[in-house]
């Protein structure tokens, strides 16, 4: 689905690369953790895939197209098929919990029977139900960041980013963010994952993939988290 | 673009008019004031071309003769030529009286008749028409027995300069006008991009087109354009009315006739529309593409 060849990432005003040489595979239907200390690289592979930033050099396929050579259209439609979670939510505060998941489906064009009977779904799944006409500013950080996941599968993405989803929040609310990104990975859709939860990293028995100075140092099938965490 | 991106671009574009209600209101009060200048502009170009042409149909070539030059060789070479509609000979006599009566004082006729009237054989001629009139004076100062051939080229020069003069600097005035109305344009919807910014910044996480992030924007210059435009077409089109109106009452000369033809006037204000909401899309579209590079 995803495949990095030989991939590096500079940054004009940075002397070492944020990503340097990195190769690396995911198939449909994966859940993947990146791992590692800050600077590791995980936010830019993230950003990376998400075509928001190209590479310095090397390829990123994603289902089978090369990302550096899409063209406008073909970008757009790559950026539906993902679905973004961010650490800090991102939700529009002037927008009820209902218009924020909305949204997401508003501004791809799609009509509003589909938005109608959609939206309700996604809510239910991330278990808002009933919090529809909440504003974010009155919903806790758990449930700010279910509202962001909604958002996010609202669209029924291939694929979910998510970039430190549980930085923000306490140990039971990760736990319970993690066993809803699972949940949404078994119906299918790939998940990746960037954070620094150790913790939760090696009680969910992943897929890890531990970057450092932006490069791959391991890649292991139902890994932990390692010692990387000690260095953060 | 969908009906619902329809919506919600009618929507958001409303809601930033609102929020952005004042400075939405000088930028159109900017906009009015630099086109009703160059709609004024334009009202009085159509105006003096008019005039112009005018006084260019009504034209006429004074020939004056040589001292002892024949009257009647001069009429046959008139009669024969191609360009000429019609002509009369003044005789020196008649110029005389006729110059009296121009300055009002028939005393002046005193000791200047017969033998020592000043004044030379005059030929009025009229030109076939209005772009003839310079080439006939050329002929027929060649003809035997002219003395001078004149139809106020020099006056006609004098008016086409200073029309020029002021052309160029109502022009050049509405367009420094008009230039600094796209920059408060450009300010104004900068200004409602920078507020919905966390908003632009989701909306192109969520794959929305440029084209969907740039409407709301563009309806917001649009808008203002438009109102502007209106404002300055209602002050314009009133005023010239108003002018207009008066004029033809005051009826001061025959070719001071205000222009009033449809024709030539919607033409004008149509363009100020057209102007108008170039200058409200164009502002708001260099507004918001810094914020689309995501």
């Amino acid at each position: 689905m995803i495949e990095l060849k030989r991939v590096s990432k500079s940054y004009h005003n940075c002397a070492l690369p944020a990503v340097a040489n990195l190769s690396l595979q995911v198939n449909r239907g994966e859940f993947v953790f990146l791992v590692g200390p800050s600077g590791a690289g995980k936010s830019t592979l993230i950003k990376l895939v998400f075509r928001e930033q190209t590479p310095s050099s090397g390829q990123i396929t994603f289902e089978g197209r090369d990302l550096s050579k899409l063209k406008q259209k073909e970008l757009l439609r790559h950026r539906r098929r993902i679905g973004m979670v961010f650490q800090d939510y991102r939700l529009l505060k002037q927008k009820t919990v209902y218009e924020n998941v909305a949204f997401a489906l508003e501004v791809i064009g799609r009509p509003v029977k589909e938005i109608r009977r959609k939206v309700p779904a996604a809510l239910a799944e991330v278990g808002l139900t009933g919090k529809e006409k909440a504003f974010p500013a009155e919903l806790s950080g758990g449930e700010q960041q279910r509202v962001g996941i909604a958002r996010a599968i609202v669209k029924d993405p291939l694929i979910i980013l998510a970039d430190e989803p549980t930085g923000n929040l306490d140990r039971n609310n990760a736990l319970q963010l993690m066993e809803l990104f699972e949940t949404i990975n078994r119906s299918g859709t790939t998940v990746i994952i960037a954070t620094h939860a150790w913790d939760l990293v090696d009680r969910m028995k992943k897929r890890v993939v531990a970057m450092e100075n932006g490069s791959l140092i391991r890649d292991e099938q139902r890994g932990s988290y390692g010692n990387e965490h000690l260095s953060t | 673009m969908n009906i619902s991106a329809l919506k919600y671009g009618l929507r958001q574009g409303i809601l930033s008019l609102r929020r952005n209600l004042w400075l939405a209101t000088v930028t159109a009060g900017i906009i009015a004031i630099s086109l009703a200048i160059l709609g004024g502009f334009l009202l009085l170009a159509v105006n003096v071309g008019q005039m112009m042409r005018t006084i260019e149909t009504n034209l006429e070539i004074a020939v004056f003769l040589e001292e002892g030059a024949d009257p009647a060789d001069i009429s046959r070479q008139l009669a024969e030529h191609a360009l000429v509609q019609s002509y009369l000979l003044v005789p020196k006599e008649q110029g005389l009286v006729e110059f009296a009566e121009t300055l009002g004082d028939p005393a002046f006729l005193a000791g200047m008749e017969g033998e020592n009237n000043p004044l030379p054989d005059l030929f009025r001629v009229k030109a076939s028409d209005a772009q003839s009139v310079a080439a006939l004076a050329t002929d027929i100062r060649a003809f035997p027995g002219v003395e001078m051939a004149d139809y106020g080229e020099e006056l006609v020069g004098r008016l086409i300069g200073v029309t020029h003069w002021l052309n160029r600097l109502l022009l050049g005035m509405s367009s420094l006008l008009a230039l600094g109305a796209v920059f408060l344009i450009v300010t104004t919807i900068r200004l409602s991009v920078v507020a919905r910014q966390d908003e632009v910044g989701i909306m192109k996480y969520l794959g929305a087109s440029n084209s969907f992030i740039r409407f709301p924007f563009l309806l917001e210059g649009v808008v203002i354009g438009w109102t502007g435009t209106l404002f300055a077409i209602v002050a314009l089109g009133l005023g010239y009315e108003q002018l207009a109106t008066s004029l033809q009452q005051e009826a001061l000369t025959f070719f001071i006739r205000p222009v009033t033809d449809p024709a030539l006037i919607l033409p004008i204000f149509g363009g100020l529309l057209l102007l108008g909401t170039l200058m409200g899309g164009i502002g708001s579209i260099v507004s918001v593409r810094k914020f689309l590079r995501v």
